[in-house]
């Protein structure tokens, strides 16, 4: 098909037209273009928890159930608390508590020797995710943006992703039969807000991050501190990092 | 002759091989109809997914929206000690009544346990956070007999 | 406190995700692994001993396979999906790829070879049975009634090179599942190189056992004498094969316990414990050392067949439950510690429920009617035929 230079006058003229048409009636009615604001490839998100922060109220866990449904007894986020008493002769052992998640809190602690503190927990979003490898039919994925996904009308139940997971956070959920996880608040984020767990975090101990925004708090909180990621001999590629946590944590 | 013969004694060979060529080829097809739509543009699952969780309703809806109108009890916070404690860690998911107001009316939450679950005494909380021996703090008296919770400290 | 929990567990490990049905799943994949391993002996290895149960191995391989995905499909929480794996198989998933390694043994190697022994009985009950049963056959023939010498011949020829494949596939088949539980690096009871060769070694001791015994229970109820050359060749190459499984279990055991790694404390308490009964009394004492014991002695003295009948019967039997409960041990001992190594919880098995006991026991069962069924089909005996390839 041979395209002249009068073809490309006139189609090209009648884009032209339309376009400032539209651009016009965009500046009448102050309408958002019809299209979807939040690009996948511009984020890559993953979370800081500042163990010194954490007061293991359990805010996050009530709060990530109410905003998704979580069924009772299962736990797309939980809170531990650790005791590790002073060593005085053999291995350091410590003592781990998580009373139904931490979802109503926990009953207070006396002082004792040696030391305790509180790890909240959550699904890491691994890069190099050991679930998602092990999925039969591609269920489970990580999203463009970094986020560790089930889809759910996908999923068989087979529950090996649940084998795989080094850190205890995926679980079956007992209606749908399928395997259901943290979704790092992914309808939230996707909207310019943060994750439930997060929102509602009084002291700070949670906070949202994304490693592709330059202005991102997380690149000065990474340089600047001792972070680990947990079970790092994995290699997981886990992109939740603690600040502030002892070995001892499991 | 011989290749013939050879032929004809091995030619029921073939049957087995059809039967697994045939499975096969109704396989792709049955496969090629039902697969689901654009299932591996991203990586290896169906994209709609990505879709499907997004449109998951909000049930929290942050700090920001309800300053839009409660913008009095967000200037008291923001003078005090709870400026970083989010309306709905303690008013519970307001998404709901930020959508219509006058439809759904939050309840206020139980002061006693809600103080409680934060600043009860315990060895494991950071030693400079603010908590209390409930018990013997009070004397039985509600914490906000005294407190004012929006801007707390005495 | 939770019932049933000892020490600190993750919240959502409480619960056991895999149940008695996935100990099924391993255990009759052995079976097929090794009958199919026994029938190759006389066809590929030459060990015209045991040629008696040639056919009988085979029709026990394809009797155990059929019902294999049945525990499987129990299991899912969407069987309606699992259609899912054969049409956007995720290549890095073993689960997956297995998939197609029990498609190709089922259909490439198994099917094939049956087909190819039974050819000329079939074209003969074709032509000589009636009603329905005269239908099967014909479907069976696949539309050919070629059963000239020269055909016959050609069929061993091509049957021998199914068998030689056949041989390597068994092996992928249960080395595969091994390899499930062998690569799951989050749990260390399961994760080690050695996973797939202890399964494939436990499924060819198994089903040679389950030959064995099968053989002996036919040939009682037919009333028919036993090979006993035939079943003395049988118990050893059970006992060749059980010595090789032994060395390779108690290789894994030494190493952990030398290595003794930061999991070694949990799991050495998990088997003083809760696994004390499967794992050292059933498993290693009952369904190891006593039947090596019983197939021991018979390569040292010489007992009569009255006797060596009932050492072999005791053994085969003993290490049936002996390997099902290496299964277990592995499937629900590996669900039955915190992977924090900080505490326990216990398997509750449903009873009438979908992955009960009752539902277990019925699929160990099905796999005899279906070879009760197909050993009426294409009865596997016949008189000292030889294969001439």
């Amino acid at each position: 098909m041979d395209i002249s230079r009068r073809d490309i006058f006139t189609v090209g003229g009648k884009l032209l037209i339309l376009a400032s048409v539209g651009a016009t009636l965009r500046q009448i009615t102050g309408a958002e273009p019809p299209s979807d604001a939040y690009r996948m490839a511009d984020h890559w998100w993953g979370m800081i928890v500042d163990i010194d922060k954490c007061i293991g109220c359990g805010s996050c866990v009530r709060a990530c159930s109410k905003e998704n449904n979580v069924p009772q007894g299962y736990f797309r986020t939980w809170v531990e608390r650790y005791q590790i008493g002073d060593q005085i002769k053999e291995v350091r052992q410590p003592h781990v508590e998580s009373p139904n998640g931490a979802i109503d809190g926990f009953p207070p602690l006396a002082p004792t020797d040696g030391k305790s503190f509180y790890v909240p927990k959550l699904c890491n979003h691994c890069a190099d995710s050991p679930c998602v490898q092990v999925c039969p039919v591609g269920a489970t994925f990580v999203s463009p943006d970094g986020v560790v996904l089930v889809d759910q009308t996908y999923c068989l139940g087979c529950r090996y992703c649940v084998q795989a997971c080094p850190y205890g956070c995926r679980y079956l959920h007992p209606e749908t039969q399928t395997v259901d996880k943290c979704t790092l608040c992914y309808h939230r984020i996707t909207k310019g807000l943060t994750t439930a767990c997060c929102e509602n975090c009084p002291t700070g101990a949670r906070l949202l991050v994304d490693f592709k925004n330059p202005k991102d708090p997380v690149h000065e909180i990474l340089r600047t501190n001792m972070v680990q990621v947990l079970k790092p001999y994995m290699a997981t590629g886990a992109k939740v990092y603690y600040e502030h946590l002892d070995g001892a944590v499991r | 002759m011989l290749m013939r013969r050879l032929f004809r004694d091995s030619a029921h060979l073939i049957r087995p091989a059809l039967v697994l060529i045939a499975g096969m080829a109704i396989f792709l097809v049955v496969r090629s109809a039902i697969i689901p739509k654009a299932f591996g543009q991203y990586g290896h699952y169906r994209p709609g997914a990505l879709d499907l969780v997004r449109q998951h309703p909000i049930a929290f809806a942050g700090q920001e929206t309800c300053v839009m109108c409660h913008d009095d009890q967000a200037t008291a916070r923001a003078a005090g000690k709870h400026a970083h404690v989010a309306c709905e860690a303690c008013h519970g998911p307001l998404a709901q009544h930020a959508d219509d107001p006058a439809a759904h009316v939050p309840k206020l939450p139980d002061v006693a346990d809600l103080c409680r679950r934060c600043h009860e005494k315990d060895a494991a909380k950071p030693r400079n956070f603010p908590q209390v021996a409930t018990a013997e703090h009070s004397g039985g008296a509600p914490c906000n007999a005294c407190h004012q919770p929006h801007n707390p400290h005495l | 406190m939770i019932p049933g929990v000892d020490g600190f567990m993750y919240p959502n490990e409480v619960e056991l995700q895999w149940s008695v049905l996935i100990v099924l799943y391993p255990y009759i994949t052995g079976l097929v692994a090794g009958a199919f391993i026994l029938a190759s002996l006389e066809r590929v290895f030459k060990v015209e001993a045991v040629r008696p149960t040639y056919r009988l191995a085979l029709l026990t391989a394809l009797a155990f396979l059929l019902v294999a995905p049945l525990p499987l499909q129990l299991h899912l929480g969407h069987p309606e999906r699992s259609m899912e794996m054969y049409l956007t198989p995720h290549t890095s998933s073993a689960m997956a790829m297995f998939g197609f390694v029990y498609l190709w043994y089922l259909m490439v190697v198994l099917l094939l070879e049956i087909w190819l022994e039974y050819r000329t009985e079939i074209v003969g009950l074709a032509q000589s049975t009636t009603g329905l049963k005269r239908w099967i056959y014909r479907v069976l023939t696949l539309g050919s009634y070629n059963v000239s010498p020269a055909a016959r011949l050609m069929d061993d020829k091509v049957g021998y090179a199914v068998t030689v494949i056949g041989v390597p596939s068994a092996f992928l088949l249960h080395g595969y599942v091994g390899f499930i539980f062998g690569s799951v690096k989050a749990n260390p009871w399961w994760s080690t190189p050695l996973m797939p060769v202890v399964f494939l070694f436990s499924a060819m001791v198994s089903g040679i056992a389950a030959v064995m015994v099968l053989y002996v229970v036919c040939m009682k109820l037919r009333k028919t004498p036993i090979d006993m050359r035939c079943l003395d060749t049988i118990a050893r190459y059970l006992f060749y094969t059980f010595v090789i499984d032994f060395t390779l279990e108690m290789l894994d055991l030494v190493h952990r316990t030398y290595e003794s790694d930061e999991s070694f404390r949990s799991l050495d308490f998990m088997v003083h414990t809760r696994l004390l009964f499967s794992h050292v009394i059933l498993q290693i004492f009952l369904g190891t050392l006593v039947p090596l014991f019983l197939l021991a002695a018979n390569q040292l003295w010489r007992y009569s067949a009255a006797k060596r009948k009932a050492m072999y019967m005791t053994a085969g039997v003993l290490t049936l439950v002996g390997i099902f409960a290496m299964r277990w041990n592995v499937v629900i001992g590996g669900q039955l510690f915190s992977k924090s190594f900080l505490g326990y919880t216990s398997y509750k098995m449903q009873l009438g429920e979908r992955e009960g006991l009752v539902a277990a026991i019925l699929l160990m069962l099905l796999p005899l009617v279906v070879f009760f069924v197909l050993v009426k089909l294409l009865p596997p005996w016949q008189g000292g035929k030889t294969h001439q390839a």
